[in-house]
């Protein structure tokens, strides 16, 4: 295998599981503000259980996500040097917002979120909670306007040319909001929620079903399911609003999507489905017409396809981008119809009794892990062959100082250390929700709400 | 223009302070962690990790700056240096993973086992993130063979060469140095007694190491001391650090230990100065052929990105160091272990 296929084969296994993790993050720090928020308005004491003890998963989960995130930020230079020359410019100011607004916040008050419970006030530990979760959503931010740029480059022109051109800014607020960041960014924070929260009911469906912790278990899985609910619902719209995006800006992803190869055909949209390359032909289950629907509001009118594309600007992996793209969608819907069960139950007041829901949930927290990988997929499947869209072909963009041999080697290391990671997470991870949260011994401190030995508190 | 000096010199100090506020902050993380064996008892070693506990992290985040100024103010270089230094960059950053992961997951077993070999991966994880972080800095200061393209002509091989791997042995006694004071102002009774003890050792390590990467420069690698000699009054960099370093046993002696933990991080920022003075104007170095060689100028970002990156360093240091001063105050003093710690 050559340098070039080697690195993004490395590039994407570093990602994807670096992105295990960041959505977790994102999710279940807005669950531990809620949470959090809660115990300082009412002072309840199963309010702080569960948020220390949330705390404690979220440690973890952080912790892994920093740790692999490091990885990401040097495989641009380390892999992709000319890439790193190219867009240096405007990725890397980006980068640089990324680290000094959003990492240095989250990392800063993640001490005092981990330690700091006894050493300040509630107010101020719960003003750090808060502090960390708006870096992690701070950091989505940068992360996903530089990767728009990749897709809708905007606010920019090239200097220089051949090997050293170089996109350099001309309009800053145009890079940043380039057409789309938005529905990008909104589309992957929503994510992040549904992963938090599935993740945390699937942890309190399995201590309900277990009948542990049923005073803490309870209460946790309806603040979740909350978020689940709104969150799987909005996600249909920022997808939607994604969707026409793609339509707009790059024609030749959209066609990849849904499989559509002649620009004089009317454009479906498929449920699930196979495409045959050879045969420029989609076999499966769909609405005829949908995709011309979805861009021009009607059954009739034709959508370009990609054989208006000459075939070195198209995505070559077309069935590839399809089924990520179909998975996701077709998980996105069962997230909906999960939560909306899920309420219905909870107003009929049945939910906790309903034994193969709550088994469900349990299962449901890798739904969401799927979907946002296969997003991603689709996402970054369909951009091909272009590392920037329309700019630099991913062929140009790696390091052609660094052998095969050498990104083999790496890929080897991080496979091997990656894998070890994972399995001490889920070891870990399984450890930490056996033990459930702890209902603290003090035993003199019985009552409802909770004192804590406090310096700061106990100065007054 | 600003006070004088362009936009691009400034973003090279900025990219410096940077550098050197991760030298610092992680230095003493790193240097806590290459000690961490010498520590033998399960409470000294529980007390030494919640020493860095709260803090690592957040110290660690100065290298995702360092590395994302680097990225975006002189982009010719963040790519000249990484893919050149593709090996030994892979070998630190999975030492990073190591690192966050062993502090992570020693505590969460009792097993004897477990925190042994915890124990002994964070150690390693350390000394080897510390080892090749002085050898790339040797061989920045050294240059780098660069081609037209401003990529690397070179063997990877050839950078463990003789003077970086001093540097990096100086580096490593150097962390451990300012890793065994920073515990000093952490610990208490025998524990800190044996900190003290150790610092000073690591003190004369260092001062040994030093002193022998001194000598092989002057002997074999004139160019960096040019500067250095062509400009006399520069002569007070090294004046300082000389007292600096002979400042730290006074004062541990005396038991000033935040005296001698300014002085080592005195040490720290006077040596990455001294080099820095002797590189520029120069970010990569090409011995083979100084034409392809990376400067401020020729590897920079575009004026408008600069003017940016600075506006967005001018909003944002007085932010980190902010809440940087906060949650080191709020964890200030000797460790004490309750039920969140490691």
């Amino acid at each position: 295998m050559d340098t070039e296929i080697l690195a993004r084969i490395q590039f994407a296994f570093t990602v994807s599981f670096h992105y295990i993790y960041p959505p977790m993050s994102i999710g279940l720090g807005l669950i531990i503000v809620i949470m959090e928020g809660l115990y300082l308005r009412s002072g309840n004491k199963i309010y702080e259980q569960m948020t220390r003890f949330w705390i404690r998963i979220f440690a973890l989960i952080f912790g892994i996500g920093v740790a692999t995130g490091i990885v990401m930020e040097f495989e641009f230079g380390t892999n992709w040097a000319t890439y790193s020359k190219y867009v240096g410019d405007i990725f890397g100011s980006a980068l640089a917002a990324e680290g000094i607004f959003a990492f240095a916040l989250e990392s800063g008050f993640l001490g005092i979120l981990l330690f700091g419970w006894n050493r300040v006030s509630p107010k101020v530990h719960f003003f750090s909670t808060l502090m960390v979760w708006l870096g992690s959503m701070f950091s989505a931010v940068w992360i996903v306007v530089a990767n728009s740029w990749q897709q809708t480059p905007a606010g920019y022109h090239i200097v220089g040319e051949g090997m050293n051109a170089r996109a350099e800014i001309t309009d800053f607020w145009a890079m940043v909001f380039n057409p789309s960041s938005i529905d990008r960014l909104s589309h992957v924070w929503i994510g992040s929620f549904l992963a938090g929260a599935f993740l945390v009911m699937s942890v309190n469906a399995w201590y309900i079903l277990k009948k542990r912790h049923l005073e803490i278990a309870k209460p946790s899985f309806k603040i979740a399911l909350v978020i689940a609910i709104a969150a799987s619902l909005a996600q249909l719209f920022t997808g939607h609003q994604s969707a026409e995006g793609v339509a707009n800006n790059q024609p030749a992803k959209l066609a990849a999507l849904e499989g559509h190869f002649d620009s004089l055909a009317v454009a479906d949209m498929y449920l699930l489905g196979w495409v045959d390359k050879e045969q420029q032909k989609v076999s499966g289950l769909g609405i005829p017409g949908g995709l011309s629907f979805l861009i021009h509001q009607d059954f009739v009118t034709p959508v370009r396809g990609l054989n208006s594309f000459p075939v070195n600007e198209r995505p070559s992996q077309v069935n590839a981008v399809f089924q990520f793209y179909h998975l996701m969608v077709a998980i996105g819907m069962l997230l909906i119809l999960l939560s909306i069960i899920a309420a219905w139950m909870w107003r009929k007041g049945r939910l906790f009794e309903t034994q193969w829901l709550m088994k469900a949930f349990v299962w449901a927290v890798i739904l969401p892990q799927i979907a946002n990988q296969a997003g991603w997929f689709a996402a970054e499947m369909g951009r091909q062959p272009w590392v920037v869209y329309g700019l630099l072909r991913t062929s140009d963009a790696f390091s052609r100082t660094v052998t095969a041999n050498q990104v083999l080697f790496s890929l080897i290391l991080f496979t091997l250390v990656y894998l070890v990671l994972l399995v001490l997470f889920l070891y870990l991870l399984t450890q930490k929700i056996q033990h459930g949260p702890d209902v603290h011994g003090h035993s003199e401190d019985s009552s409802v709400h909770s004192r804590r030995e406090n310096p700061l508190m106990s100065k007054k | 223009m600003f006070l004088g000096i362009d936009y691009t010199t400034w973003w090279f100090l900025v990219f410096g302070a940077v550098i050197t506020g991760y030298a610092i902050l992680d230095g003493f993380d790193l240097g806590a962690g290459a000690l961490h064996l010498f520590l033998k008892k399960e409470e000294s070693r529980r007390i030494a990790l919640n020493a860095i506990g709260p803090v690592w992290d957040g110290n660690e985040v100065w290298l995702v700056i360092g590395g994302g100024a680097l990225f975006a103010g002189f982009p010719i270089a963040y790519a000249a240096i990484f893919s050149a230094f593709y090996v030994p960059f892979m070998i630190f950053i999975v030492g990073l993973i190591y690192r966050a992961v062993a502090i992570e997951f020693r505590s969460k077993e009792t097993g004897k086992w477990w925190r042994a070999s915890w124990d002994f991966i964070y150690f390693f994880a350390c000394t080897t993130v510390t080892l090749s972080l002085g050898l790339m800095l040797g061989n920045i200061a050294l240059g780098i063979p660069l081609d037209v393209n401003r990529e690397f002509a070179g063997n990877w091989l050839d950078f463990f060469n003789p003077f970086s791997l001093l540097v990096a042995v100086t580096t490593l006694a150097l962390f451990m140095m300012h890793g065994a004071i920073f515990l000093t102002m952490k610990t208490e009774n025998r524990l800190f007694a044996k900190l003290t003890l150790l610092a000073k050792n690591f003190t004369i390590f260092f001062v040994i190491s030093f002193t022998l990467t001194t000598l092989y420069t002057l002997l074999y690698v004139p160019h960096l001391s040019d500067q250095i000699r062509s400009k006399p009054v520069l002569f007070f960099l090294p004046m300082i650090m000389v007292l600096a370093v002979a400042n730290i046993p006074r004062q541990l002696t005396k038991g000033h230990y935040r005296a001698a933990f300014i002085s080592s991080a005195v040490t720290i920022a006077t040596l990455l100065l001294t080099v820095a003075i002797e590189v520029f104007p120069y970010l990569v170095y090409s011995p083979n052929n100084p034409a392809n060689s990376v400067t401020i100028t020729n590897g920079a970002a575009s004026s408008k990105t600069m003017e940016l990156l600075l506006l967005i360093a001018l909003i944002g240091t007085p932010l980190v160091g902010l809440y940087t001063a906060f949650v080191f105050w709020t964890f200030k003093g000797k460790v004490k272990l309750d039920d969140m710690s490691y």
